[in-house]
């Protein structure tokens, strides 16, 4: 289990807790947290699941692989801590993880 | 466009939002967003979702991939969990078939005897399998592919060794082919056509394909018409016109799909194929709003109406109603899109391919990571990206602006997408 906290882009903070082995695109949809559609249902097939991870978590997130960072380069708004949820698995490592959502997919 | 001089109910529109009753037909990715969506669009009034399967509404996608392996528990398959619908107010009403639509008492009867009335009446009654035409259909061991309850089924066969069979080589049955073989069952593919994917994709495609699947290991035959299946009780040969006689435990049927548009034509919806709507999902009747396989919709990058097959169709019509029965803004319409995963090939299409006069290659099949482009008259309207995420991005974007791109451009791989995408705009 890890707690997240899904920030969205007014600010507002959302803590989840979250089962090991799904994904931090899983726990969100299944809480409806606004800003992230997942419309693929996490086939890293639309990159409509794009967050920030905060920096402190980076590391231990790790990096994106070749298919998910080149969906990404086409995502809207891409900074450097920029992912997609779908291809974050959650463990025990990421507690306390907050990512932000951001105001809309498209 | 000819599709919107269809529709003559615009000067009677009603206004929704505040309505009390909104009923849902259906428990699939249309019916599932269409929920999700109303209350996010801040509907208050009753939600009641009426779905003919048990389970609480899930992904279809997973059912010929992960799910099929072996690599995915079936929660992981529901949209929501059970608490979000009894937190969210939705009334779902499973395992339960709607029966009949009464129009002028705004009532849905159901197969229990009750009735359910409603202001707004959203169909997202999904499709069924085409039946297959021969003798000894209904054998046992013989499964579509199309709901979780077919999977559960199909899945205690799916041991190594044993040999299936599988009719029709659409994306359904060669994503069950390479399921089948990465769990090291004997594989035989039977397509009518000459070719697999014929019905969806060039020729390009095809021969990719079939080549990756043989090389994989599966028998495939194309121009190979399925006789009959026989057995005693339990199918055990598949007969081919041609005299072959191939020896199954298992066979899966994927020859297409139907719309489920039966309660609709009978309570008098104009259905051509499938439930005909406008661009916000409205069928004739201004209370009833069609979404997902059912509904036959403008394309309107396409200058057509048609139905779409796809999990992109199914969340953006959910949304459109939603959005409809609102009085929200109309969400966007966004390119067509789809996706298959086979082995380790992750294939990304987007647009719709079917009147394209140029396919022009990007990089080579060889390499297991090359995009095939649609053009019509000079316009980009389609591709087909395998291993390729850019060039399905970019085309998305492309493809939606109406853009024309010179063929020597697509195919120089010493330009990025973004950089082609870039000059184009």
């Amino acid at each position: 289990m890890a707690k997240i906290t899904y920030i969205d882009h007014t600010g507002e903070e959302r803590t989840l807790e979250a089962k090991n082995g799904e994904t931090v695109m899983e726990t969100a949809i299944k809480n409806s947290i606004p800003g992230i559609d997942a419309d693929c249902g996490g086939a890293c097939a639309c990159a409509t699941c794009h967050v920030y991870v905060d920096e402190a978590f980076m590391e231990k997130v790790g990096q994106p692989e070749d298919m998910e960072q080149s969906m990404l380069d086409f995502a809207e708004n891409v900074q450097p801590n920029s992912r997609l949820s779908c291809q974050i698995s959650v463990s025990d490592d990421l507690d306390g993880l907050r990512v932000t959502t951001p105001e809309s997919q498209h | 466009m000819t599709h919107a001089s269809y529709f003559t109910h615009k000067d009677v529109l009603v206004d929704l939002s505040t309505s009390e009753n909104t009923v849902i037909i259906g428990g699939g990715q249309a019916a599932a967003q269409a929920c999700a969506s109303l209350r996010q669009f801040g509907y208050d009034g009753q939600i009641t979702l009426i779905g003919d399967e048990p389970a609480l509404p899930y992904q279809r996608p997973p059912l010929s991939k992960a799910y099929m392996k072996g690599d995915m528990d079936e929660a992981r398959l529901y949209f929501k969990p059970e608490e979000w619908y009894r937190d969210n107010k939705v009334d779902l009403i499973l395992n339960t078939r709607a029966t009949s639509i009464d129009r002028s008492a705004r009532e849905v009867a159901l197969e229990n005897g009750t009735r359910r009335p409603y202001d707004a009446l959203i169909l997202a009654t999904g499709s069924r399998p085409r039946t297959l035409p021969v003798p000894g259909a209904d054998l046992d061991h013989v499964y579509d592919l199309r709901d979780l309850a077919d999977v559960e089924q199909i899945r205690p066969h799916m041991v190594e060794g044993r040999k299936l069979v599988i009719v029709g080589a659409g994306y359904i049955g060669l994503e069950a082919a390479a399921v089948a073989r990465q769990l090291g069952l004997e594989v035989t593919v039977l397509e009518m056509a000459d070719r697999v994917l014929a019905r969806v994709t060039s020729p390009v495609m095809s021969e990719f394909y079939e080549a990756e699947h043989r090389a994989q290991g599966v028998n495939i035959l194309t121009g190979a018409r399925l006789e009959r299946l026989t057995g005693d009780g339990s199918v055990q040969t598949a007969e081919l016109a041609d005299g072959t006689s191939l020896p199954a435990d298992l066979v899966l049927v994927g020859i297409g799909i139907l719309p489920n548009d039966d309660l609709a034509k009978a309570a008098g919806l104009a259905c051509p194929n499938g439930i005909m709507t406008d661009r916000d999902a409205r069928t004739n009747d201004p209370r009833i709003f069609a979404a997902g396989d059912c509904a036959a919709r403008p394309l309107v990058h396409y200058g057509r109406q048609g139905r779409l097959e796809s999990v992109h169709n199914a969340i953006e019509q959910g949304k459109l109603a939603a959005a409809a029965i609102m009085g929200k803004p109309r969400p966007m319409e966004d390119c067509p899109w789809f996706w298959s995963d086979q082995y380790d090939l992750k294939l990304q299409i987007a647009g719709l391919s079917q009147d394209y006069d140029q396919v022009v290659l990007r990089g080579d099949p060889k390499d297991r990571k090359f995009a095939a482009f649609y053009l019509r008259g000079g316009k980009l309207i389609s591709v087909d990206a395998v291993n390729s995420a850019p060039e399905f991005l970019a085309s998305k974007r492309l493809i939606m602006a109406g853009a024309s791109l010179a063929p020597d451009t697509l195919s120089d791989t010493s330009l990025t997408m973004k950089e082609i995408a870039a000059a184009a705009a």
